[in-house]
């Protein structure tokens, strides 16, 4: 897989929530660079900072102090209406509360990123369609959020965030309601997208989902405490596959 | 699980000599198992000592080998019995977080955390090279079983780091919480960085 520009970068990120004794630093100096071609994993205890990071990554929350970049556009820089433009454009977000808009059927949901940046409608939701299809859902089209599983819904979210040519994509756990099959085929499709040339960040609990990145970086109270990158497996199995002998 | 029943095992689908035994025996096992010679003929001798194995016709010079009818009760019995979960081998990972949670002055959350990097790194290197091999033409189902079983060992060690930490900071919580005990024993009471920070 080839590495190619960084298309997100944190510098000294810091969010501080609430005020005065009740205040919490949620996330306290991170430094992060992701590159398209590259898929991090984000793992760390309930409450270590991990959706406050990626909102902040993702233009849906502001800094207390430091910077976020994404695609070179410093997010700090822009306006309400152009950080807003960057998200539906160039950002993929699956929110852990999934965030799907009731009155909308699946496939609405999945367009209405398309359709609010101007795309026109009929190939809005053929685009819609087939991001559902990728995700083995094309049946649920016309479905209500309401009337599909937590499982469902998230391969819905999941959906809407990648449709489009959104070059980074970011997941808060993806996998979440998936049993684990369908949680790997899911994992293996944003493998791909990321092969394709996006950048990708995934927070995760799930050791199997983060056997995927590149990099997994543990959070603890809002600061990065490690960063494991696959290490040389010849040390872990005595062979290899070999030729049948008989 | 023994050499023994790896061999009743392959002696049974034909006769075979030692050389080939042990060749065919790392490849049924994924090559994450390699024999030397003295192991497989010192396993022989044994077999044919019980009476499970015994001599056959000879390939050219190279002796063969061959199961006894006993040695075919042997393996049935083998396939059909479960393996007994016994007490695990010493797992030095184990018995060095019990000796860190009851060290005073050992950082376990810097302990479980180096350690589940590590894990993790080998967990992705797994992975990484399941992937690879899976994508390879006669994807060798042998072999990719059992780097399957590195992966769930090394989920199952990184699930289970994950609950050492939580149960830690839970322990140190409550500590914190309960008034200073009258008499401190120094020898046994919590001493980790976490706790004494936080006094
Ligand atoms: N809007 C907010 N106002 C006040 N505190 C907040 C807010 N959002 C998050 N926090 C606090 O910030 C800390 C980090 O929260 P965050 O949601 O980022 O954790 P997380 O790592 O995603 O946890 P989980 O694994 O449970 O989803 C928590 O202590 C949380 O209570
Ligand atoms: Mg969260």
């Amino acid at each position: 897989m080839t590495r190619g520009p960084v298309l997100v970068t944190a510098r000294g990120l810091t969010r501080v929530h609430g005020e005065g004794p009740s205040q919490v630093r949620a996330v306290a100096g991170v430094d992060l660079a992701v590159r398209a071609g590259e898929l991090v994993a984000v793992m760390g205890p309930s409450g270590s900072g991990k959706t406050s990071l990626l909102r902040l990554l993702g233009g849906l929350d502001v800094p207390t102090s430091g910077r976020v970049t994404v695609a070179g556009q410093d997010l700090s820089e822009l306006g309400p209406d152009d950080r807003a433009r960057v998200r539906r454009r160039t950002v993929g977000y699956v929110f852990q509360q999934l965030n799907l808009v009731p009155l909308l059927t699946a496939a609405e949901n999945v367009a209405l990123p398309l359709e609010l940046d101007g795309i026109r409608p009929r190939s809005a939701r053929a685009a819609a369609l087939g991001a559902l299809a990728d995700l083995g859902v094309a049946d649920l089209a016309d479905r209500f959020p309401r009337d599909l599983s937590g499982g469902q819904q998230q391969l819905v979210a999941l959906a809407r965030a990648l449709v489009g040519e959104r070059r980074v994509v970011l997941a808060d756990e993806p996998t979440g309601a998936l049993d684990s099959t369908t949680g790997d085929e899911v994992v293996r499709l944003l493998r791909a997208r990321v092969d394709a040339g996006a950048a990708a960040v995934v927070v995760t609990h799930d050791a199997r989902v983060a056997a995927w990145a590149d990099r997994t970086v543990f959070l603890r109270d809002g600061v990065v405490t490690d960063v494991a990158e696959p290490g040389d497996p010849t040390d872990l199995l005595l062979g290899t596959p070999r030729e049948a002998s008989w | 699980m023994s050499v023994r029943h790896g061999l009743l095992a392959l002696l049974a689908e034909r006769p075979a000599g030692a050389y080939q035994l042990r060749q065919e025996f790392e490849r049924r096992t994924g090559g994450t198992w390699p024999l030397n010679m003295g192991q497989v003929s010192t396993t022989l001798d044994r077999l044919v000592r019980d009476g499970l194995v015994a001599p056959a016709d000879a390939d050219g010079d190279v002796p063969r080998w061959t199961l006894s009818p006993a040695g075919h009760d042997a393996l049935r019995d083998w396939w059909a019995a479960p393996v007994a979960r016994t007490a695990p081998a010493r797992d030095e990972l184990a018995i060095k977080l019990a000796l860190a949670v009851s060290t005073p002055g050992v950082d376990v959350r810097r302990l479980v955390q180096v350690q589940r990097t590590e894990t993790m790194r080998a967990m992705q290197a797994l992975h990484r090279l399941r992937v690879e091999g899976a994508a390879g033409a006669d994807a060798d189902l042998a072999w990719s079983l059992v780097v399957d079983n590195l992966v769930f060992a090394a989920e199952a060690e990184i699930r289970w780091l994950d609950h050492v930490e939580a149960r830690v900071a839970r322990a140190a919580a409550t500590r914190d919480a309960r008034p200073p005990a009258p008499a401190p024993r120094p020898a046994t009471a919590p001493a980790d960085d976490e706790t004494a920070a936080r006094r």
